[in-house]
């Protein structure tokens, strides 16, 4: 029995092995950019959002087997990623408690607020927008609590589909759309509070 | 006229979000042609999610950036 045979199975094995490998990081790093948009809004500081990308892909590279070709790769990463955040003691963190004040206002009540805080009469809503800063937007961000943020950076900010924000934090698609729902309104009812605050 | 603005700003997020039965959608759309008000808040908050999209953008430092790159397995 030759043993050449297995030999060179082996080595076209291990070479294709190896194209797959590299084929994956490429297709992982091109996906740094949104990976760390994402990042950015979970956690408070550019310096954490930066570990924790790092550390997301020194985990994706190690266990790049575990990855199911054909599958959303960007929602694999994000999945590593929202691991690592609970890891690093995210849970024990304290969340502002949330009354049913903040979404009781409904959904027209930023409009409203700005409108009513202008000048003009009956502005159109491109003007009513430009009362808000890029400053307000990422303090009421952060300032939604972590559980309802998480939903909106995925959804609105990543773009991820109900059904990926699902599987990425591990909750029902459910309860994805009911924090979706109740985080856009805590989130405009801050950006409201901070407008007449100003 | 006042329970239509109601029940369409109940629609809103799930309008935009393209969760509205056909049926629903074409309620919503109906009221909003005749309905200023409404239709003016609704174009605001599918501004206003674009807006939050747009202003939450921070680029990644070309160091991190170096930093996954050599992460890489070394061919």
């Amino acid at each position: 029995m030759s043993e050449s045979a297995p030999s060179t199975a082996d080595t076209r094995r291990l070479a294709e092995e190896a194209r797959t490998r590299v084929r994956f990081e490429e297709e992982a790093l091109e996906l740094s950019d949104q990976v760390y948009r994402v990042a950015r809004r979970f956690v408070g500081s550019k310096e954490e959002a930066e570990d924790l990308v790092q550390q997301t892909y020194e985990r994706a590279f190690r266990s790049w087997r575990q990855f199911t070709p054909g599958t959303n790769l960007r929602a694999w990463l994000l999945r590593i990623l929202t691991n690592l955040n609970i890891d690093r003691g995210r849970r024990q963190q304290r969340s502002p408690q949330t009354t049913s004040l903040d979404t009781e206002a409904g959904d027209y009540f930023l409009y409203n607020a700005l409108e009513s805080q202008g000048p003009d009469e009956n502005p159109d809503e491109d003007r009513v927008l430009e009362r808000l800063s890029q400053d307000s937007i990422v303090d009421a961000l952060a300032d939604v609590p972590h559980d309802f943020r998480d939903v909106i950076v995925l959804v609105d900010i990543g773009e991820f589909s109900y059904a990926d924000a699902a599987q990425i934090l591990d909750i029902p698609i459910g309860t994805v759309m009911s924090r979706l729902h109740r985080g856009r309104r805590i989130l405009k009812k801050n950006l409201a509070d901070e407008v007449v605050n100003s | 006229m006042i329970d239509w603005c109601e029940k369409c700003e109940e629609m809103m997020q799930p309008f935009l979000d393209g969760a509205l039965s056909p049926d629903e959608v074409q309620a919503a759309e109906r009221h909003l042609e005749g309905c200023s008000w409404c239709a003016k808040r609704y174009r605001f908050e599918e501004r206003l999610r674009h807006y939050v999209r747009v202003a939450t953008a921070e680029p990644m430092s070309p160091g991190l950036k170096a930093r996954l790159a050599a992460l890489r397995t070394p061919l």
